[in-house]
């Protein structure tokens, strides 16, 4: 046994410690059950919403088709973390050239209604999911959810949980912008 | 008419279809299996069949639906798969991105049997203790006798 080929077998465990450590700290403080989406860079799946009550319109593909860089948020008045991520929708909905729109997740659109009274609406448009059919196609797994879409309908980008600053000026907004170009 | 009135009267409110067995036996047992190899996206490591969350009752109604309008497994487990990804599968299908995890520890089975064989293919490289010299033998002998006992 020479040597080098002594050093070589020496030197193994910590390569592999070397190896592993750069693993685990690339993983540090992510959330292991966040899943990536199947639907990123694919269209919007072809749907139709009702509104949270008649004579409001509701949502459908063709509205994430109008041009426009569209932020869908999912959300319900029985989802804990909506509540604390509404202040920052109530921000993102005065950004210029974005239009936010929410899709009310397995709710009662009296309730989804109450919701909205007390904290206020951000969105330009709503529509009624009440038995999670549309969301399935959405490939919601948890609320809340933000989807990104461009001007063509594409989506872009996906946020799960509840939308802090951090996401939204590091990950939303510059999306945002580079589809705006 | 009656009957479909009372039937849609039974759906949970804010659930797309109600979660009872199909009419036909071979049928629910198929629904079943193919529940089975579905992952519950809310609770991952339970398959839809064994978990409680609404939206596992929601895709298990979905694969009960599909497989009523004639969808095979692969085309129910497709549908799942465009809306969730291959996460949804509690099997990982076999395709380049997933050859490390169905051939990697067979390779380092391989491996480490190679090691094994090649180093048991050259015997004798520890080298023999060889005898002292006579040099040797007396510097170890006065080394010994510079250690007084008393």
């Amino acid at each position: 046994m020479n040597g080098k080929y002594r050093f070589m077998l020496a030197a193994l465990p910590l390569a592999v410690v070397i190896g592993l450590s750069g693993f685990f700290y690339d993983r540090l403080g992510k959330d292991p059950g966040e899943l990536p989406s199947a639907l990123i860079g694919k269209p919007v799946p072809d749907f139709t919403l009702p509104g949270l009550d008649e004579g409001t319109p509701g949502l459908a593909s063709a509205d994430l088709r109008a041009g426009t860089v569209t932020v869908v948020n999912v959300f319900a008045s029985w989802c804990a973390p909506c509540r604390i991520e509404h202040p920052m929708l109530s921000a993102l909905a005065k950004v210029p050239k974005i239009r936010l729109v929410g899709l009310a997740y397995k709710d009662k659109p009296e309730a989804t209604r109450a919701f909205l009274g007390e904290l206020g609406n951000p969105y330009a448009l709503i529509g009624a999911d009440v038995t999670g059919r549309v969301a399935i196609d959405w490939g919601v797994y948890g609320v809340p959810e933000t989807y990104l879409v461009s001007p063509a309908g594409e989506i872009v980008w996906k946020h799960v949980g509840p939308l802090d600053e951090a996401v939204i000026r590091g990950e939303l907004l510059p999306r945002a912008e580079k589809l705006l170009k | 008419m009656l009957a479909a009135a009372l039937l849609l009267s039974s759906v949970p409110a804010l659930a797309i279809g109600v979660d009872e067995p199909m009419a036909d036996p071979a049928m629910e047992a198929k629904a079943r299996e193919i529940s089975r190899g579905l992952r519950c996206l809310v609770c991952q490591n339970q398959s839809i069949e064994d978990s409680n969350a609404p939206l596992a009752a929601d895709l298990r109604h979905i694969v009960r639906e599909r497989l009523a309008a004639g969808d095979d497994e692969p085309a129910i487990q497709k549908y799942l798969v465009d809306r969730y990804g291959d996460w949804v599968l509690l099997r990982p299908p076999l395709e380049p991105a997933t050859f490390a995890l169905w051939f990697g520890p067979f390779a380092l089975l391989a491996l480490g049997a190679g090691i094994i064989l090649w180093r048991r293919r050259r015997p004798g490289i520890e080298p023999e203790a060889q005898a002292l010299t006579a040099e040797e033998r007396a510097r170890l002998d006065s080394l010994l006798k510079d250690e007084d006992p008393a």
